[in-house]
């Protein structure tokens, strides 16, 4: 664990005497943020028709698809793809590099199943790129080019959301922005509208999807305000390339013969909540929340999948989580010493206790033939015995009768001695 | 369905982007308050490293600097080594809230051996990089709420000799140059006088320049602020006076030193540099500084680091390595060093049983072998008793035959005697 310097748990709130002068750190801030110049990327999602290029210009004040860079929309797709344009715009002293990124053949074909797919890949593919440059061991300034916000058309139809809609904003609401917007609304009258929307709003939430919420702020007038942005969700919306002068001003909107349906008019349609809300109040917040939250979703699964295997563990998973992947790997291999370790004292032991076992037996085995030596030697040393007394006996028996011979012998020749003595005297008769 | 590939799919116009013209206000001049309003929102953190000798004034400038009482007591000249104390305060001026951290160097040039005193600071300055590169490492991280401690301006105290750098000085701002900004600052400088500080202060410069060190130059590629910048770069280092004394100068109570022979007044630029700090450090710089720690020495550390630890970003051919890549790269390096430590301990074991079960056999064949010995001996043994029961029968075979032949002798003898006397008795009875 890194040791954290020793400080004072608890900062200590301290009351200040004088004008010290960091309160001018804001402005540092804006100047050096106008120095570096913002960027932002926003997608447009939506089947073809529905007035996305007419919106975007609308919304820019510009025209982003003239006669030298056509859009999308004039051209015949067969597949869904998706194109990004780039455009440097400049106001009040802020220089802004927008992207745009279309997907024209979304949702045309006949069969629309995977259309989102290319949209997926493209804004992980983004997320992948700004993965390996942050990761780099020479980091440069990196660009932004992650998707930050993704305006998701819905064809006015008054009913209510098409199967196709709701399964993009499931697919896409946790990977970016999902700002749902019902296109050409000058179709629809407000009842129709206000219906519409609820209809609209009571499937999102029926199927869970989450779309981009406002967050609140500390003041509370502008709470408010967001709580009515938020009543008039999903915004419907009108767009104009064309200016109209009405009642002497000049202002974009649709010339019908019964009259002309204004974008900027609140009355007509909430083009101009969307532009306030995207660009001026909530554009930094969109990338933050594409920062902080989905870039991040992104990356800890990408990592997660490199160092957990896939996760199999999820118990374990859990705590990985907290590492980084290095660390993940250094635990491993603490854990594996102690797993090797224990192997070690496993073996050992069964190792010990065999050789104990084997020589118990060589030394039962000695112990027996021992024995069994010690039992013949006994044997032979009493066959000895027995020998030694049979002889002693023998001997006896040998001396006493060869003792008696000799009597015999003696007893013999005495007898014999006297028949010569007695055969001379015999003679003699 | 077929879908394309995404590179086919995807079309850039042009290498960067084309500048458009805008029919009317767009309204996104506003980022740069949107942007400052979050890091309002977010409040802001600011960390200073002082390192100085003892008694140089380092927590009565600090004290000075942001107008309160900070906690700490003087500390005495009798520490055995260089630690670093840091203390953080909330502070708030207008909407503005800062969480500011004072990183204190205790016991600096006061020990006998100062060869390791810079050690302890760098240690410190390395210690916070490597807090945040684990966090930014991690797999689920929280940048956003992440405190951040590292040190964005070391204030180091140059003591007011008048003649020059100390060596002390000169090694140890050598030493952290590339690891924080540094901003020498002349301390207690009302001990000089105004033509000993241009002298000093020539010197100094002439000094840090000739051992190349890399104190921090104020920003210049900013338009707003370039040209005060540049004018203040040239005064560098400040000599301050720091006091939060007041006296009364005119109506006005003013922070102030009072001497016999007169009033030395922090805030007045003809007396020190302290307004001129004050500007820099905080009113015109602090963002800068905060930038310059995270894209410079951060990135510097964590170069290292990861060079350290033996990651590239191009393979052998040169090909750029994708993290994933990376990762997997080290990780199944890493699993092949630990199944190899597995396979050569049980390689080690097999071994051992090896080598052991040899040797018990050996014993056991000795065993054999000394019984088989005793077997033989006992056999010979038995062999040599059954010759000699053998002839001990022989023997007394032989001897029964004797005893057998000589009684069958005398009985025949006796019979003859008996009849050969009988015969002479018949003889001589005739």
């Amino acid at each position: 664990m890194i040791e954290r310097p020793e400080s004072t748990v608890a900062s200590i709130a301290r009351n200040l005497e004088g004008y010290v002068g960091f309160a001018n750190l804001p402005n540092q801030v804006y100047r050096k943020s106008v120095k570096r110049g913002f960027e932002f990327t926003l997608m447009v999602v939506g089947e073809s028709g529905l007035g996305k290029s007419t919106l975007i210009n609308s919304l820019f004040l510009t025209d982003l698809y003239s006669k030298d860079y056509p859009g999308p929309s004039l051209r015949i797709k067969k597949t869904v793809q998706v194109e990004q344009s780039k455009v440097l715009v400049k106001e009040g002293g802020v220089q802004l590099t927008l992207t745009i990124v279309d997907t024209p053949g979304f949702g045309d074909a006949v069969d629309n199943s995977n259309c989102w797919q290319p949209v997926i890949n493209y804004i992980d593919s983004k997320c992948e790129d700004f993965l390996n440059a942050e990761s780099r061991v020479n980091r440069r300034l990196m660009p932004d080019n992650r998707v930050h916000c993704c305006l998701y058309f819905i064809a006015p139809s008054g009913h209510g959301l098409k199967p196709l809609d709701i399964e993009f904003m499931k697919r896409l609401h946790d990977k970016v922005n999902v700002i749902p917007l019902i296109a050409k609304a000058d179709t629809l009258t407000p009842e129709e509208c206000q219906l519409f929307k609820k209809q609209i709003m009571k499937e999102i939430q029926e199927h869970k999807i989450k779309i981009y919420e406002f967050p609140d702020t500390e003041d509370d007038e502008d709470n408010k305000l967001i709580r009515k942005i938020k009543e008039r969700m999903p915004l419907a919306v009108v767009g104009s390339n064309v200016v109209i002068e009405v009642n002497g001003k000049k202002v974009r909107g649709r010339q019908y013969p019964w009259g002309v349906a204004e974008v900027e008019n609140g009355e007509h349609c909430d083009f101009t909540v969307l532009r306030n809300m995207l660009i001026r109040t909530h554009m930094q917040d969109l990338k933050d929340v594409t920062n902080n939250v989905h870039y991040e979703n992104y990356r800890s699964k990408k990592l997660a999948a490199v160092t957990c295997n896939g996760g199999v563990d999820i118990s374990k998973t859990k705590n990985q989580m907290t590492r980084s992947p290095l660390a993940q790997m250094e635990e491993e291999r603490r854990e594996h010493v102690m797993k090797m370790k224990k192997m070690e004292t496993e073996m050992e032991q069964v190792f010990e206790m065999k050789v104990k076992e084997k020589k118990q037996k060589l030394k039962d085995s000695e112990a027996e033939l021992e024995r069994r030596h010690e039992q013949m030697k006994k044997n032979l040393e009493a066959q000895y015995k027995e020998l030694e007394e049979k002889r002693r006996h023998y001997e006896e028996e040998k001396s006493n009768w060869e003792a008696q011979q000799r009597i015999l012998e003696q007893q013999k020749l005495d007898a014999s001695k006297t028949m010569e003595k007695n055969k001379k005297k015999g003679k003699i008769f | 369905m077929q879908y394309e590939n995404i590179s086919a799919d995807m079309k850039q116009e042009g290498e960067g982007a084309r500048a458009v013209p805008l029919a009317g206000h767009v309204g996104f001049d506003s980022m740069p308050d949107q942007l400052v309003n979050k890091s309002v929102n977010h409040g802001f953190c600011f960390n200073i490293l002082c390192v100085g000798e003892t008694g140089l004034g380092k927590s009565t400038l600090m004290d000075t600097l942001f107008n309160t009482k900070f906690e700490g007591e003087p500390t005495q000249h009798n520490q055995p080594g260089v630690q670093l104390k840091s203390n953080t305060y909330e502070l708030q001026e207008s909407n503005v809230r800062l969480k500011l951290t004072v990183v204190n160097t205790v016991g600096f040039g006061d020990q006998i051996n100062k060869e390791d005193s810079y050690k302890s600071i760098v240690e410190f300055i390395d210690t916070q990089f490597e807090a945040y590169l684990q966090e930014e490492l991690k797999i689920k991280r929280t940048l956003h709420s992440y405190h951040d401690t590292r040190i964005h301006a070391c204030l180091y105290f140059i003591a007011p000799t008048g003649h020059s750098l100390k060596s002390l000085d000169l090694v140890t701002m050598k030493k952290l140059d590339s690891k924080v900004n540094i901003i020498p600052i002349i301390a207690k400088s009302d001990a000089i006088s105004k033509s000993e500080l241009t002298k000093f202060k020539i010197k100094i410069t002439s000094e840090l320049v000739s051992n190349g060190v890399q104190i921090y130059q104020f920003p210049t590629d900013d338009e707003t602020v370039a040209e005060i910048n540049a004018t203040m770069n040239g005064h560098l280092p400040f000599a301050v006076v720091g006091s939060t004394e007041e006296v009364k100068i005119g109506n006005k109570m003013v922070k102030a030193r009072q001497y016999p022979w007169g009033t030395v007044q922090v805030e007045n630029e003809n007396h020190c540099d302290f307004v001129k700090l004050r500007e820099m450090l905080i009113r015109v710089n602090m963002e800068d500084l905060r930038e310059q720690t995270h894209t410079r020495h951060y990135e510097l550390y964590r170069r290292c680091k990861l060079e350290e630890m033996g990651f590239k970003d191009t393979d052998p051919d040169c090909k750029p390595f994708s993290l994933q890549e990376t990762y997997e790269a080290k990780r199944n390096e890493f699993m092949g060093e630990l199944q190899k430590k597995e396979e050569e301990m049980r390689q080690m074991f097999v071994q051992r049983v090896k080598e052991k079960e040899a040797e018990l056999k050996e014993a056991e064949k000795e065993l054999h072998e000394k019984f088989d010995r005793l077997k033989k001996l006992h056999q010979d043994e038995k062999k040599k008793l059954e010759d000699k029961k053998k002839s001990l029968d022989d023997e007394l075979n032989g001897f029964k035959q004797k005893k057998t032949a000589a009684e069958l002798l005398q009985s025949q003898a006796q019979q003859a005697g008996g009849s050969t006397t009988l015969k002479r008795d018949k003889e001589r009875k005739k």
